[in-house]
């Protein structure tokens, strides 16, 4: 119970730190740009491949119940609001979870464990900064443009199902499709998203940084900023769709 | 042969140790780790151009010792002062520009692994100095690695390196800034006697060359020997014995009989 209370009072000692040094000069922009590429562009590819998928296989499971109502035509719309408010920001979130929190806590662990980091503080170099705030920024900023990116080729999947299934026009799905999206929607969906993006950072940042000694050690951070991170996406998802719900719609 | 009774031979004392300039001085410091004590009260102090080694087991905390020089840890007793400044009174800028001066190599080498040898070799200097030229840099990273005897491995990558090679490529890391204090830690865990050797070899031609004092951690006897101008013995929180290596080993102590015989024996 002790370790519990110490444990948060050392996340809440990150946060603060991590706040302060972000916002306090010197920045450190190249290594801040670098992350951005390594989050994002690395990411490019698997993101595409499952928001299509993801689009494409919900659409098809989906079809069969409207059929029984003669429905089919909502599809586009009722997709566009599947994709958007629930399955792109949360299905990104996992896997940029998976793939960059894992690589973040596995990295600045074995950092850690092998004096890099202090080998950093001693060559004029704040290793909080450098590694940890451009870090955090990039999975905050770059997980909303992926999210979006995602829903994008999502809405692509599903088009390619719809149009195989009633000839939908390509303007005419994303006619109907966009009708009933929001620009509530949009929002949530950004502003969702750099919280799971936050999430991922934080939790991959602490458990590296934080990573005790030995090769062990690193495992273990990578492995506990997958389990935490994933955990409070699900979390948050569940407390934001609330919120949204009672306030915004 | 010939490299193993050259390891043997004493070291004689640098010719230009200045005993009225002491460019490392600890007065009482203690430091412990909740319960456990690691130093209890120490006094040291490193003259100019003096390598001073300090002995111990491990776990004794040596690494604690070290990085409290370098401003790594603080420490929880007692003051540490590092050419001239007391490290605990200065600013971040002035820590930076004192830790410019301060070459600190690790044990584990702690070479950057996302980074190729030129870029691990670059990021003290660009980091520390941001006006260079590109031609600048690639000269100064071009001297260090021919001190180290490593020129062609420019442009791989740390995990292609072996252990002896990462060590030169850190302590060639430390040169780059052209400290005036070299910390050791550990220069030869974990590798082979002929290479040691030639760590211990190089830790006496960048004194020489680069005109540091240094402090060399370590429990190898070699290594104590044919690099330190002064020995120290770390045991259980304090300095025990000091000296040339021969005054530190003429002792009864148990503790530093059982050191050296230990070393003597894994030696053979
Ligand atoms: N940051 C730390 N937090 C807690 N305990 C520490 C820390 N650093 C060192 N210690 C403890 O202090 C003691 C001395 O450690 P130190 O690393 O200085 O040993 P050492 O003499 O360098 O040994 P080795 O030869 O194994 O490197 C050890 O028991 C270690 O567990
Ligand atoms: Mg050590």
């Amino acid at each position: 119970m002790k370790a519990f209370f110490l444990l948060i009072y050392e996340i809440y000692q990150f946060m603060v730190r991590f706040f302060k040094e972000a916002f306090i000069p010197p920045y450190e922009y190249k290594e801040v740009l670098n992350q951005f590429f390594e989050v994002g562009i690395r990411s490019l590819a698997i993101i595409s491949l499952t928001g299509f998928i993801t689009g494409l296989v919900f659409t098809k499971q989906s079809r069969s119940s409207l059929a029984e109502f003669g429905a089919t035509s909502w599809l586009p719309s009722l997709m566009a609001i599947a994709i958007v408010r629930a399955l792109a920001p949360l299905v990104t979130a996992l896997i940029i979870a998976g793939k960059v929190g894992s690589n973040i806590g596995a990295e600045l662990g074995s950092m850690k464990v092998t004096e890099q980091i202090e080998a950093m503080e001693v060559s004029s170099t704040n290793p909080f900064k450098f590694l940890v705030v451009s870090r955090i920024l990039a999975t905050t900023c770059i997980v909303p443009v992926l999210a979006t990116y995602m829903a994008l080729i999502g809405m692509l999947g599903a088009f390619v199902n719809v149009y195989n299934n009633e000839q939908t026009s390509f303007t005419s799905f994303f006619q109907q499709a966009f009708v009933r999206i929001t620009f509530v929607d949009i929002a949530v969906l950004i502003v969702k998203s750099a919280v799971y993006g936050f999430t991922i950072g934080f939790a991959g940042c602490f458990n590296g940084y934080n990573a005790d000694h030995g090769t062990v050690g690193v495992g273990r951070a990578a492995n506990k900023a997958v389990v935490v991170s994933m955990f409070l996406i699900f979390v948050e998802e569940m407390l934001i769709v609330t919120l949204v719900n009672n306030y915004l719609r | 042969m010939a490299a193993a009774t050259q390891g043997n031979t004493n070291k004689q004392p640098h010719p230009g140790i200045d005993r009225n300039n002491a460019v490392i001085a600890l007065r009482g410091v203690r430091k412990a780790f909740g319960p456990m004590e690691v130093l209890k009260g120490v006094d040291l102090d490193v003259y100019k151009s003096e390598n001073v080694v300090v002995l111990g087991r491990s776990g004794s905390g040596k690494s604690v010792l070290i990085k409290i020089i370098a401003g790594l840890l603080r420490p929880d007793e007692g003051t540490v002062k590092v050419l001239g400044s007391e490290i605990d009174s200065l600013g971040t800028r002035a820590l930076q520009d004192l830790r410019s001066k301060i070459g600190f190599s690790f044990q584990n080498s702690a070479l950057y692994d996302g980074m190729n040898i030129r870029a691990n070799l670059e990021f003290p200097l660009v980091r520390n100095k941001r006006s260079l030229t590109r031609k600048e840099i690639d000269d100064a990273v071009a001297q260090v690695l021919d001190d180290v005897g490593l020129s062609q491995t420019i442009n791989q990558m740390p995990s292609e390196l072996s252990g002896g090679q990462k060590k030169r490529i850190g302590i060639a890391r430390t040169l780059i800034l052209h400290p005036e204090i070299m910390l050791y830690d550990e220069p030869t865990a974990g590798l082979d006697p002929v290479t040691s050797e030639e760590i211990n070899d190089l830790i006496n031609e960048v004194q020489e060359s680069y005109k540091t004092s240094a402090v060399i951690i370590t429990h190898d006897l070699t290594c104590a020997k044919s690099t330190g101008d002064r020995v120290i013995m770390l045991a259980e929180g304090n300095f025990i014995r000091q000296g040339s290596f021969e005054e530190v080993f003429d002792s009864d102590d148990p503790r530093v009989q059982h050191f050296y015989n230990y070393n003597f024996i894994t030696k053979t």
